[in-house]
């Protein structure tokens, strides 16, 4: 907690309360997600299984215990991480491009990473999809985001918000159709490929969580590390360097962490869309713009909105799945021309 | 080290053959400039002579050619962060972002005090809170950016130079956009802050009344070359503002009104 804050700050209380708020939300998510699903449970065992460190508690069968520990507990860990990613990739995305649109999705991050991954599924050596996945995931992102970027810069006229994103749109759209011939030539991945594409979470297991952990880790830290450089970096690239800061080199820092963080998640999960638009500018409207508070929230919101979206996806239509980006999609397009409308207005 | 504004280095700025180039056109060309230390600088001209390239060029914003001293030292010799601990620019068209308060934007200005990774420690903190004060924008420390009002906006912008704590203060129009109250009180607090401080002055105006009223010397750019260098009554001479602002004027300098350059053209009803 920054000390600018003082006692009486509206700003802190706000922010102190966005946090409990956050805190008191993961934690519901997490126990809604332990919680539901065809084999009922109960609330008490869930918790009595939680304090005993995952060990059955009398009363709990085995299979209870099983179900628990080896296929809710590590589901809702991967879409805490996943969502806890994808919002704070968009919220750094949105800080270094100065966009309020950018989102791993639109930008063509995730489709990047979605062919790269395509690629790596279609062609890799099999037997080292382990390694070869999210590495070629991370490569795809960050082609994505560049590709993105140069184009909405030099050609699009790069002032406008929405350059980048269109640049972004029509990147992400050749991506994905490069990654769509290269599964049409190769069909007998078609289908892993295709569930994969549409998020799925429905075969997740501690194999996930081994993959994703370490990047997004990584990736989170660092942005964390950064946050109040986003701040300086809000007032421009040529005031950012009159105040001291090397831009170029904190945007190359904080894309990279950014689109490890998103590659980790497409690995792991899919293409989700919107997390990264929906969260950040929730935790905006919430503490302000300051990113020394919007990065954080972002990560603690994100976590707790996408276990509770899975939550969601895997019981309304139950025993079936709806893929989990279909969720988002459906809240994250209204909330996207929300911020567009909002943003056209203060332009 | 920090630079100070010491006092045996009489010479604050000092600029010699400086030439800007953007896309092989030439903005600024051989410029040559001295501005004492404690002093106030101010470059005018007419529009697109140059004046904001060359003050980005002073602060090290531009590529450019030629060289820059500060104190006598070469530009090129401090880091990236010592130039912002010497050099605070004010911009004419700041980037206002989006939900910061005022403090959390003062803040900003520290950015060159701070580790790369460090938050702030209680010593950032107090110069934030003083630059607020002395910007007469103490009670608006939790406010937000944009419920403030132009001349509130623009000492907002000046607090962050100023907790910067840089000896050299570019203000590139600083009065662009206010009511002419607003204007004084911004050139007032500006130069108590220079003789308090003894912070040294370069800014950019359009109004050579104020400009003539504030700043000790002046620097006619016309061209992007400099034409006139020395005191208002060296630089600011109605054949000299004729020549390269195309514009007739009369100068006064009486006991009773005080000194002004007031336009002679134009209908009067």
């Amino acid at each position: 907690m920054s000390r600018v804050d003082r006692p009486g700050d509206p700003r802190l209380s706000a922010r102190s309360r966005a946090t409990a708020i956050g805190i008191v939300a993961l934690v519901v998510a997490v126990l809604v997600g332990l919680l539901v699903g065809p084999v009922r449970i109960g609330a008490a065992n869930v918790l009595r299984w939680l304090v005993s460190f995952g060990s059955p508690p009398p009363g709990m069968s085995e299979q209870q215990a099983l179900i628990l520990g080896d296929l809710r507990l590590p589901r809702v860990i991967v879409a805490g991480l996943v969502g806890a990613s994808l919002a704070a990739s968009g919220a750094a995305y949105q800080a270094v491009f100065r966009n309020p649109l950018a989102d791993p999705y639109l930008l063509g991050a995730a489709a990047g990473a979605g062919l790269g991954a395509t690629v790596a599924v279609a062609y890799g050596p099999s037997g080292a999809l382990d390694l070869t996945v999210p590495i070629a995931a991370f490569v795809g992102a960050l082609v994505g985001v560049g590709l993105a970027y140069g184009l909405g810069r030099s050609h699009l006229g790069g002032r406008a918000t929405a350059s980048l994103v269109l640049a972004g749109v029509a990147v992400a759209s050749f991506l994905t159709a490069v990654q769509t011939f290269l599964q049409q030539q190769r069909s007998e991945t078609l289908r892993q490929v295709y569930t994969w594409i549409l998020g799925r979470l429905g075969t997740t297991g501690w194999d996930d969580v081994r993959l994703a952990l370490p990047s997004i880790a990584l990736a989170l830290a660092t942005l964390w590390a950064v946050r109040r450089l986003l701040d300086v970096i809000e007032v421009g690239d040529v005031e950012a360097q009159s105040l001291g800061l090397n831009v170029t080199r904190l945007r190359l820092v904080v894309v990279i962490a950014a689109s490890l963080a998103t590659a980790a998640a497409v690995s792991v999960a899919g293409l989700i869309g919107f997390v990264g638009l929906i969260i950040p500018h929730t935790v905006r409207l919430m503490v302000g713009g300051s990113y020394r508070s919007v990065l954080p929230l972002s990560i603690l919101f994100g976590a707790s909105f996408l276990i509770l979206v899975d939550t969601l996806a895997r019981t309304v239509v139950a025993p079936a799945e709806i893929p989990i980006g279909v969720i988002t999609a459906f809240i994250g397009a209204p909330f996207f021309i929300a911020v567009l409308r909002r943003n056209r207005r203060v332009a | 080290m920090k630079i100070e504004a010491r006092a045996e280095v009489a010479t604050a700025l000092e600029v010699r053959g400086l030439s800007v180039e953007l896309g092989k056109r030439p903005i600024v060309t051989d410029m040559r400039l001295d501005v004492a230390s404690g002093g106030w600088l101010c470059i005018i001209g007419p529009n697109g002579a140059g004046k904001t390239t060359l003050v980005h060029a002073i602060a090290g914003l531009v590529p450019h050619a030629g060289s820059v001293r500060l104190w006598g030292r070469p530009f090129e010799e401090l880091g990236r962060r010592e130039r912002a601990r010497t050099v605070a620019v004010v911009p004419q068209l700041p980037a206002i972002p989006d939900g910061f308060t005022v403090e959390q934007y003062v803040l900003l200005g520290r950015t060159p005090h701070l580790g790369l990774l460090a938050g702030e420690r209680a010593r950032d903190i107090e110069a934030v809170a003083t630059a607020l004060e002395r910007l007469d924008l103490g009670w608006a420390a939790s406010r937000r950016l944009d419920s403030l009002s132009g001349g509130e906006l623009r000492r907002a912008v000046i607090a962050r130079a100023i907790a910067q704590e840089a000896p050299l203060l570019l203000l590139d129009e600083p009065t662009t956009g206010l009511d002419i109250a607003q204007q004084l009180r911004v050139l007032e607090l500006v130069d108590e802050l220079r003789r308090a401080d003894g912070l040294t002055i370069v800014s950019t105006m359009h109004d050579l009344t104020l400009a003539g009223r504030f700043a000790h010397r002046f620097a006619l750019l016309s061209g992007g070359r400099l034409v006139a260098e020395g005191t208002r009554g060296e630089v600011l001479l109605p054949h000299v503002i004729a020549e390269h602002y195309g514009a007739r004027v009369r100068v006064i300098d009486d006991g009773t009104l005080g000194w002004a350059v007031v336009p002679l053209s134009g209908p009067e009803p």
